[in-house]
């Protein structure tokens, strides 16, 4: 099995923030906390782009490089955990994330941080898989009920998409082919390669999505 | 009494020498998650503890519930 992976399908997310009330749903996140967020570029001018992100569980990430107490780890599936029993909430991987996932609650008196908290790709942590001190800590364990993450099995539009790198990835290249698009899509050569990038669209029948 | 009073500071000064290990142990618990939950509110059709199974599970229901091609043509 490749590893987990997440993407969101910019031309068929239509902003309606599904993702979000699942996962804030399933894991009961509190407020002022966001595992996972809509973005709009442009927003309100036509041809507006909206993506939904959240901890992209990164093969090299940049959070697990900066942890002063290394709290950080990559379960077997590619998944980037952390053990919040070790988490300081310093918030060096806030400022390392490039894409914004870790959030800290601040429901201390003095608006102090709490542990760090972020997307766990439903994949729990270093718990009991299904115990209840897992699902207080960081949500419910989905992959271990055989299931996918949330946010993405709602997805109305299926613009995100999760699980399996490869499966993801043909779902995805299906949908860009059918588009009439192939090479010229930023980024293709290096996601699928040199073997599709040169294929015309034409070679591909079918209707555009 | 003297001594046994120095004894006593002695154990009070090497309290701290007793504490429990605080070795990072980030990881270290986690259990790979084709082990299952136990509980009943798990997806059929797979097998708890079989690793191919539970991946064969999980691209099938990539492949049913996100791949709307699949499910259309």
């Amino acid at each position: 099995m490749a590893r987990m992976k997440f993407i969101c399908d910019a031309e068929r997310c239509i902003e309606c923030n599904g993702c979000v009330t699942a996962c804030k749903n399933e894991h009961e996140v509190p407020w002022g906390v966001n595992r996972r967020r809509v973005v709009t570029l442009n927003d309100g001018v036509p041809g507006e782009k909206s993506i939904s992100v959240a901890c992209m569980h990164c093969s090299d990430a940049p959070c697990m490089a900066v942890c002063p107490v290394n709290c950080f780890y990559r379960t077997d599936e590619g998944v980037v955990l952390h053990d919040k029993d070790v988490c300081i909430g310093c918030g060096y991987c806030s400022y390392a994330c490039p894409f914004g996932a870790p959030q800290f609650p601040s429901k201390g008196t003095f608006g102090v941080r709490g542990k760090m908290d972020k997307c766990t790709f439903c994949a729990g942590g270093p718990e009991v898989n299904g115990s209840q001190s897992e699902f207080e800590k960081y949500g419910r364990n989905r992959l271990a009920e055989g299931k996918l993450p949330a946010c993405a099995e709602m997805c109305s539009t299926k613009a995100l998409i999760a699980g399996d790198g490869d499966v993801v990835a043909d779902i995805l290249r299906n949908r860009v082919l059918r588009r009439g698009k192939g090479a010229e899509v930023w980024g293709w050569g290096t996601a699928y390669g040199s073997k599709q990038a040169g294929q015309p669209p034409a070679a591909v029948e079918g209707a555009k999505s | 009494m003297k001594t046994i009073f120095m004894a006593l500071a002695v154990v009070a000064m090497l309290t701290a020498c007793g504490e429990k290990p605080q070795a990072n142990s980030a990881g270290k618990h986690d259990v790979a998650p084709y082990g299952g939950t136990g509980k009943a509110f798990v997806d059929s059709g797979w097998k708890e503890s079989d690793k191919l199974s539970w991946q064969s599970h999980l691209k099938a229901r990539t492949q049913y519930g996100q791949n709307d091609h699949g499910r259309t043509n």
